[in-house]
C-alpha cells in the first residue's frame, strides 16, 4: 500500500482528501505544520508528498527546500497543492523540486484524486 | 507629444502611473514637474514685466507673490491626484488579498462537495441530488467571481506574466469546441470550426488565450435565444491570425456598444437574457490580447447577432 504524507494546516482538508485516498486504497499520514511534515517525511519516508504552502511553523517553499537537500527524503516525489497563484510561486516551487503544481480552486477532488494515481504509477 | 513621452519613460517617471492605467496628465509626479515648471516661468514672466513696469520693491513683491499663489496651487492639485492614484492602488490591493482569502473556503467547500456528491460516503437520491448540485452551482460561481477578480487585479497591477509557447491555433480552437461541445448541445446551439489555415502555429501563452476564446464562446452560446448557429473561423488577416466568433443572438443595442469592455459592464439583452455573469470576461480578455501585442473589436445588430473577433501578431 503507497504511503501519502498530506502536509495541511486545514483540518477539514485533511479530513476530505484523507476520506478519498484512504478509499482509493493509500495510506495517509497527516502533518498539520511545517516543522511536523518534515519530521514525518525523514521517519516515515513516504512515496509522495502532497505539500501545501501556507503553513505554520515553516512554510511549504522550506519544507520542499529541506526535503530536497536531504539526501534521504530526496527522491520522494512532491505535489503542489495550493491557493497561491502568482507565476513567481510556481516557478520557485518547480525550481526548488516540486513535480506538480496544483492550484485547488481550480481542480476537482477526483482530478487531484487521478493525479496522485498517476504519480504513483 | 510622443518624443515627450519618449523622454519621460526613459527616466521612470511614471512607471507606478501607467502600470496602473492612469494617464500621464493625472500622474501626481508628472504633475509635480510639470508645475515646477509652471512656477518657475510665472516667477521669470512676472519679473520680466515688473522690472519694465515698476520699480525694484514692487517686482520683488510681485514676484514672490505670485510664486507663493502658484506654488500653493500647484501642490493642492498635485496632492489631490495623488489621494486619488493612492485610494486606486489600494483599493485593488484589497480585492486582491480578499479574493486570496476567499479562495481558501471555496476551494474547501468544493471538494466537500465533490466528496458529498461522489456517493462515496453514502448514496445520495433524487432531492439530496438535486440540492447538493444546487450547493455545488453556486459555489463554482463564487470561484469564477474570485478567479476573475484576481484576474483583473493582477492586469491592474501589471502583474500579468505570459509564458509564451509554441502553440498551434486551430489545434487550441478544436480542444474548446469538443470541450465545450456537451454545453452548446444542452442549449440547442449548433457549434462549428472554419478553418481556412494550413499551418496556424503563433507563440502565445496558451492558458491567457484559451481563456479568451472560452469567454467568447461562452458568451456565444449564452446569449442565443432559440435554435442558435455559433460558427468560430480562423484565417490570416496581413500580418495576423484573425479568430471570429459568430453567433445568431441577443446582439448588444447601438448606445452601449462603446462600454463592452468596461469592467463589471453588462448589455441590458444580456441581462434580460441571463441573470448571472460578473461583466468582467470581456475587459480580462481585451487585456491579454492586448498584451500579445494583438487587437480585440466586435461587431453587432440588436436581435441579430453578434460577431466578435480578436487578431494575433503571426511573430
Amino acid at each position: 500500500m503507497a504511503k501519502i504524507l498530506f502536509i495541511e494546516d486545514e483540518p477539514g482538508l485533511q479530513k476530505t482528501v484523507g476520506e478519498i485516498l484512504r478509499q482509493e486504497r493509500f495510506e495517509i499520514l497527516e502533518a498539520l505544520d511545517g516543522d511536523t511534515g518534515v519530521e514525518i517525511a525523514k521517519k516515515e519516508k513516504p512515496d509522495l508528498v502532497l505539500l501545501d504552502l501556507i503553513l505554520p511553523k515553516k512554510d511549504g517553499f522550506e519544507v520542499l527546500k529541506e526535503l530536497k537537500e536531504n539526501p534521504e527524503t530526496k527522491d520522494i516525489k512532491v505535489i503542489v497543492l495550493t491557493n497561491l497563484e502568482s507565476s513567481g510561486d510556481v516557478e520557485k516551487a518547480l525550481e526548488l523540486g516540486a513535480t506538480n503544481y496544483l492550484v485547488k480552486a481550480n481542480y476537482e477532488l477526483e482530478e487531484v484524486v487521478q493525479k496522485v494515481k498517476d504519480l504513483l504509477k | 507629444m510622443t518624443l515627450l513621452k519618449k523622454i519621460i519613460s526613459e527616466l521612470n517617471f511614471w512607471e507606478d502611473c501607467s502600470k496602473y492605467g492612469i494617464s500621464i496628465w493625472q500622474c501626481p509626479k508628472f504633475l509635480f514637474v510639470v508645475m515646477g515648471g509652471v512656477t518657475i516661468s510665472a516667477m521669470t514672466a512676472t519679473h520680466l514685466i515688473a522690472i519694465k513696469f515698476a520699480e525694484e520693491n514692487l517686482t520683488v513683491i510681485s514676484v514672490v507673490g505670485v510664486t507663493v499663489i502658484i506654488f500653493t496651487i500647484g501642490n493642492i492639485i498635485v496632492n489631490s491626484f495623488d489621494k486619488i492614484a493612492t485610494a486606486n492602488r489600494m483599493k485593488t490591493e484589497f480585492v486582491s488579498i480578499v479574493s486570496h482569502q476567499l479562495r481558501t473556503p471555496l476551494s474547501s467547500l468544493k471538494w466537500s462537495l465533490n466528496l458529498f456528491m461522489s456517493g462515496r460516503i453514502g448514496k445520495l437520491e433524487g432531492k439530496q441530488l438535486e440540492h447538493a448540485e444546487i450547493m455545488k452551482d453556486s459555489n463554482d460561481r463564487m470561484i469564477k467571481l474570485v478567479n476573475d477578480l484576481l484576474n483583473v487585479t493582477r492586469i491592474e497591477q501589471g502583474r500579468v506574466l505570459l509564458k509564451k509557447e509554441k502553440t498551434d491555433l486551430s489545434a487550441l480552437v478544436k480542444e474548446l469546441v469538443e470541450e465545450v461541445r456537451s454545453f452548446s448541445e444542452a442549449n440547442n446551439v449548433s457549434l462549428n470550426f472554419e478553418n481556412s489555415l494550413q499551418n496556424s502555429t503563433v507563440y502565445i501563452d496558451k492558458q491567457y488565450i484559451s481563456m479568451v476564446l472560452s469567454n467568447l464562446v461562452d458568451n456565444a452560446i449564452r446569449y442565443i435565444k432559440a435554435q442558435g448557429k455559433v460558427v468560430i473561423s480562423l484565417k490570416k488577416k496581413d500580418q495576423f491570425f484573425r479568430i471570429e466568433v459568430r453567433d445568431n443572438g441577443v446582439g448588444i443595442p447601438k448606445d452601449e456598444q462603446r462600454n463592452i469592455f468596461h469592467k463589471f459592464f453588462r448589455s441590458r439583452n444580456a441581462m434580460r437574457h441571463r441573470t448571472e455573469g460578473s461583466g468582467l470576461g470581456l475587459y480580462i480578455a481585451k487585456s491579454f490580447i492586448e498584451l500579445h501585442g494583438g487587437k480585440i473589436g466586435f461587431k453587432s445588430k440588436e436581435w441579430e447577432g453578434t460577431t466578435f473577433w480578436f487578431e494575433l501578431p503571426l511573430k
